[in-house]
Formats: C-alpha cells, sequence, structure tokens
C-alpha cells in the first residue's frame, strides 16, 4: 500500500457512486441513444475506478483489464450504434 | 510534489461530477451527448495524468516498479482518448438518422440537404 492510497479508495468511492447516478438515466431516458450515452458514460467511470484501485493496491494486472475493457466497451458502443440507425 | 497530485485528482473527480449531471438537467439527446462525452474524458484523462506523475514520483525516490504502472496507464489514457469521441460520434450519427429531432428546432438543414 502506498501512503496515497486511502485518499485514492475514497476517490474510487465517489466515482462507484457517479456510476449509481448515471444508471438513472439509463433507466428513465425516453429514447433509445440516451441509453447508450449513460451506459458509456458508466464504461469510462468504470475504466477509471480500475485504474485508481490498480494504483491504491500495486497491482499492474488491474490497469490491464482496464485497457481490455476500454477497447470492448468502443467496439459495442459502435456495434449497438449500427444497429440502432435503421430503426423506425 | 504531492500537492500537485491532490489538485490533478480534485480537478478530474469535478469534471467527472459535472458530466455526470449533465446526462440529467439537459433537455435532448444531443446536447446531453456533448456535456457527457466531453466532461468525462476530460476529468478521466486529469485522474490519469495525475497517476502517471505519482508513479514517476515514486520511481525517482523509492523503488522501481511503478515504471510499469506508469507506461500501462499512459497506454490506457491513449485508448481513452481515440475511443470515446469515435464512440460519440457513432451515438449522434445513430440518433440523427433513426430521426430524432432536437427539441427546438423548427428547421433543419442538413435533413433536407441530405435528402
Amino acid at each position: 500500500m502506498t501512503f496515497i492510497s486511502s485518499e485514492l479508495m475514497i476517490m474510487a468511492a465517489f466515482l462507484v457512486a457517479l456510476m449509481f447516478i448515471g444508471l438513472i438515466r439509463a433507466v428513465l431516458g425516453p429514447t433509445d441513444p440516451d441509453r447508450i450515452v449513460a451506459l458509456d458514460t458508466i464504461n469510462t467511470l468504470s475504466v477509471v475506478t480500475l485504474v485508481v484501485l490498480g494504483m491504491a493496491f500495486e497491482e499492474i494486472i488491474y490497469i490491464d483489464v482496464a485497457a481490455v475493457y476500454a477497447m470492448l466497451a468502443f467496439v459495442s458502443t459502435i456495434y449497438v450504434s449500427k444497429y440502432l440507425e435503421d430503426r423506425e | 510534489m504531492i500537492w500537485l497530485i491532490y489538485i490533478m485528482l480534485g480537478i478530474g473527480l469535478a469534471f467527472n461530477i459535472l458530466g455526470v449531471l449533465a446526462l440529467h438537467r439537459f433537455p435532448d439527446i444531443y446536447t446531453r451527448l456533448h456535456g457527457a462525452t466531453k466532461c468525462t474524458t476530460f476529468g478521466s484523462i486529469f485522474i490519469y495524468l495525475a497517476i502517471i506523475l505519482y508513479g514517476f514520483l515514486m520511481y525517482f525516490s523509492a523503488e522501481g516498479q511503478y515504471l510499469g504502472l506508469s507506461l500501462h496507464t499512459f497506454f490506457v489514457m491513449v485508448m481513452i482518448l481515440i475511443t470515446n469521441p469515435t464512440g460519440a460520434h457513432a451515438i449522434a450519427r445513430a440518433a440523427h438518422r433513426s430521426g430524432i429531432m432536437p427539441k427546438k428546432a423548427v428547421v433543419e438543414e442538413l435533413r433536407e440537404d441530405s435528402k
């Protein structure tokens, strides 16, 4: 544990609370792209949480998981947007 | 130099809070997309920069395992910098093609021009 790790864990708790607030828009949003924007925001916030926790616990493996998850989130956003393009 | 890391973490958290707040207060899909994507990407890049700086600081004053952390975080930062704007463009294109109008728009010239 580094000497900054308690502040980093408090920051990770704040980011998880922000993720829950962003989940409200994913439930409410009247149109479909509203839900995709909320899920993209939750993806970006979870990548940041993974990197911050990786630095708090001094493990490199969390940051590798964050890189792969960022790529997966990008690919899934592109695919769902192409599917929604030609509806109604 | 630890105060610089605290300041950058604070700025990153503040912009992330503003980005999530933009999802609730804006009236329309296009404005929500603009506010949320820009603010969360900017705040996340500040947090990555703070962690890279902290890794370099610990590397020069203590043991040497933090250099790998800094380089891996730099790679994640480049990934987010490339993929977030492309994803936002894809969402906006999908919203425009499926016929969603901006909230108070009366005349939309892109749709008239692309027919």
